[in-house]
């Protein structure tokens, strides 16, 4: 093959591959087949097509040829020959020529709201969704999980297992539970990204592939199902939060607090994109999505570094109308620092409190860390320090543990107590 | 009267079994459903598929949560069935979320091997 057909193969399958699949699954209506079948339709083109030229519509072709591979495996296996090939026989045939963007479009969409069903756990949508709709291998998705490449083979497999036995829908849902079905879409976008964001344990603070995978599907969402509050509030979320990641950590892999971030290393056109995202998903008419209102809070962080002050009272405000949303442990606390900016360090110290005997968060190390922080503002170094050796107990995360090493060291030394830990 | 019958085992250790004791098994099966047929006894059976199959519906507050698995709590019992032909499972979740259990207790719901 000479080189600028190779280069343009590659290109054409690069773009092609996940619309390819998500047809081939809606056509064949079984993820291995449709696997198989891609594979073998890019292999045939890659045969052909130097010597026959690219084919005027590239995608037409691949689901065409995957489609006739599929349908001559199915022809050979003897179980499957009569149901398969006549279901297959009255399919409407989508890869013709005037084949267009919006037919491939609902089949990706059909493939998100399959791979994010309800009826799959949590991990196994999230494995499911990176393997299939972002076309990671599933060595890198196991990556992404800190988790052997056999143990996570196994989990899709018993993912995909279940689609089949269970019949779980290969379509879009209707209009009666589609909002709901949306909600648990985003929540494994989010989940994606905020795996990305600070990987649960090891060393590395933050995986930029994920995020970046997160947000890519964020955008594809976006395009198929525009002008939804709450998808345009997550995107916005996301953007706003990978635009600061650079300033995050420091070239030793520290953590950095948002005070001492160099915002000039932020992402400007992420920030742009994200601000404006936000006002749109406030604006619509729909219900107030919470994302939008979490995306709402990093706007008003971004934008403290043009007023050189940040607006703590709005900022305490919109936690307060984010607990009415999602009232969760982690939304508390953050509300609590949120109040210690405008109340003082014994008005948050007295929420964290309370927080704290409800039960139930005795390992959240970031609840610890924040008591340490308003104790050492109260000026009470005993009890900070101790609040910060809770915190170093649970937490995981290599450079947090630093950080947390570093105040407890400081603390110590102010008073003259030996260094340990 | 009318009862139903309720097959439980242990789905791994049955699986270990090797093909030549399950071959066997599902003669018997086939043997023991010809008999009771031929008895007058016989309303209804099936072969469920495995319990990873399975997925649980319930109802709270009028909102409908699906999970995976068969997660009814330890002080469930079963308390009835369906039997229920639906065109995929978001069809059979939806009747499922319907009977008036669902808002109470959990219903599960788990495919049949065709035949």
């Amino acid at each position: 093959m000479s080189a600028p057909i190779a280069g343009l193969v590659e290109t054409v399958f690069r773009r092609e591959s996940g619309r390819v699949l998500a047809t081939l699954i809606r056509l064949l209506g079984d993820f291995d087949l449709a696997e198989e079948a891609r594979q073998e339709a890019f292999a045939a083109a890659i045969e052909r097509w130097p010597s026959q030229g690219i084919p005027a519509n590239p995608r037409a072709w691949l689901i065409s040829a995957g489609r006739n591979k599929a349908v001559d495996r199915i022809r050979r296996d003897i179980v499957f020959r009569t149901r398969i090939a006549e279901a297959l026989g009255s399919a409407e045939v989508a890869a013709s020529d005037e084949a267009d963007d919006e037919l491939f479009g609902d089949d990706r969409l059909r493939l998100i709201f399959t791979c994010c069903h309800p009826a799959l756990n949590h991990e196994a949508q999230i494995a499911l969704t990176l393997r299939e709709v972002c076309g990671l291998s599933t060595q890198a998705v196991a990556r992404a999980f800190l988790i052997g490449e056999e143990t996570m083979a196994q989990r899709l497999v018993r993912a995909k297992r279940k689609i089949r036995d269970a019949a779980i829908p290969y379509e879009t849902p209707d209009a009666s539970v589609l909002e709901q079905r949306i909600d648990g879409v985003l929540a494994v976008v989010y989940g994606v990204f905020t795996e990305g964001y600070a990987v649960t344990a090891g060393a590395h603070l933050i995986d930029a592939g994920l995020c970046a995978e997160a947000i890519r599907l964020g955008r594809l969402l976006q395009a198929l199902l525009p002008g939804r509050a709450a998808i345009m509030g997550l995107l916005a979320l996301m953007l706003l939060h990978d635009a600061r990641r650079p300033s995050r950590i420091s070239a030793g892999g520290d953590v950095i607090l948002l005070d001492d971030q160099d915002c000039s290393q932020w992402d400007e056109s992420e920030i742009h994109e994200g601000l404006a995202l936000v006002e749109k998903s406030l604006r619509t008419d729909a219900q107030l999505s919470h994302y939008a209102v979490q995306a709402a809070i990093a706007a008003l962080h971004v934008r403290a570094r043009e007023d050189h002050a940040t607006d703590w009272p709005q900022i305490v405000g919109l936690y307060e109308v984010l607990l009415r949303l999602q009232p969760t442990p982690v939304i508390e606390l953050n509300h609590a620092v949120a109040v210690s900016m405008v109340d003082g360090a014994a008005r948050a110290l007295d929420l964290v409190d309370s927080l704290a005997a409800r039960g139930g968060v005795a390992q959240y190390h970031l609840l610890h860390a924040a008591r340490g922080r308003f104790l050492q503002q109260l000026g009470r170094g005993n009890e900070a320090c101790e609040a910060y050796t809770t915190a170093l107990h649970s937490a995981t995360l290599e450079p947090e543990r630093r950080f947390l090493r570093a105040r407890i060291q400081a603390l110590q030394g102010s008073f003259g107590a030996p260094v340990s830990g | 009267m009318n009862y139903l019958l309720l097959i439980y085992a242990n789905e791994t250790e049955t699986m270990a079994m090797g093909e030549a004791v399950l071959q066997k098994m599902s003669g018997e099966y086939m043997d023991f459903t010809k008999s009771i047929v031929q008895a007058g006894n016989f309303k209804a059976g099936d072969r469920l598929r495995s319990v990873s199959s399975a997925s649980t519906v319930r109802v709270r507050n009028g909102k409908v949560a699906i999970t995976d698995g068969p997660f009814a709590e330890a002080r469930e019992q079963l308390g009835g069935y369906y039997l229920i032909e639906a065109k995929n499972l978001d069809e059979a979740t939806d009747i499922a979320s319907r009977i008036p259990g669902a808002r109470y207790g959990s219903v599960e719901v788990r495919p049949i091997w065709p035949l």
